[in-house]
């Protein structure tokens, strides 16, 4: 999928359109817990996550990962959308939970990494 | 051999800022062409460290230094200390107030998090008074001094 198309799906907004050089969209993780995401070896092309503070911004900079998909319809700070400008995240906000967020996109081809 | 040097000051509590020296030394790198999965490595465990100090100590300072071998991390804190190093080495061990945990931490994963990144990692520390932790990321297949 496209970013284009995981936005539309999702039926999310583009906070940020930031740098994402791949094709395609074919990996995600959701969580909440940033210790977790931490961890991961390899790199999720997206983060579906319902944590608003500036860590999830953080943890998906330096964990590798280009997309950060904030559910819950959760209201963003001007600090939150502007570290992501700096960092170059994708920043999209959906109003559909992590758990029907995830679900769409699994249903669409999006894959687990492990 | 001496490199390129960084030094960063944390302040406890201070979340917002929690990052920001990984973030710099995540560009520096960058620019040096140094390997993606040797960034992630050395940013991941960098910003962990950095979280820890602003969860747990009063203030703290990170020097880093980057030279053809290896990249040398030390953060050294004043703050309460670890009372037991092995038991806060246990991947699940926290001491995290509900405040560390509402940002997405405390889960008791930093610390092994830091170890699993990294090539050598030394943890020092006196209770009431700080704690200082040593990181170092190969840039060469055999880190001589370990």
């Amino acid at each position: 999928m496209t970013l284009k198309e995981i936005a539309n799906v999702l039926n999310a907004k583009v906070v940020v359109d930031g740098f994402f050089d791949k094709k395609a969209v074919v990996t995600a993780v959701a969580s909440d817990l940033m210790s977790d995401v931490l961890t991961l070896d390899e790199e999720p092309d997206i983060l579906i996550t319902g944590l608003t503070n500036l860590q999830s911004i953080r943890t998906a900079e330096f964990a590798d990962i280009p997309i950060v998909v904030v559910a819950r319809g959760k209201k963003l700070t001007p600090e939150f959308i502007s570290l992501a400008k700096e960092t170059e995240l994708c920043l999209l906000t959906t109003d559909f939970s992590v758990f029907k967020s995830s679900g769409v996109l699994y249903k669409n081809g999006v894959k687990e990494i492990y | 051999m001496s490199g390129i040097k960084f030094e960063y000051k944390l302040e406890g509590g201070d979340f917002a800022n929690a990052g920001k020296a990984s973030s710099q030394i995540k560009k520096t790198l960058k620019q040096l062409n140094i390997a993606s999965k040797t960034i992630k490595r050395v940013v991941v465990s960098l910003y962990e460290a950095e979280v820890n100090v602003v969860a747990h100590a009063y203030r703290g300072k990170i020097d880093v230094e980057i030279t053809v071998e290896m990249i040398d991390i030390v953060i050294a804190d004043e703050g309460p200390g670890i009372e037991n190093i092995e038991q806060a080495m246990q991947p699940g061990f926290s001491t995290a107030t509900a405040k560390v945990v509402s940002m997405g931490f405390g889960a008791g994963m930093g610390l092994p998090n830091m170890k699993k990144n990294t090539d050598f990692m030394n943890v020092e520390s006196e209770v009431g008074v700080g704690t200082t932790v040593q990181l170092k990321v190969a840039l060469v297949d055999k880190l001589v001094e370990n």
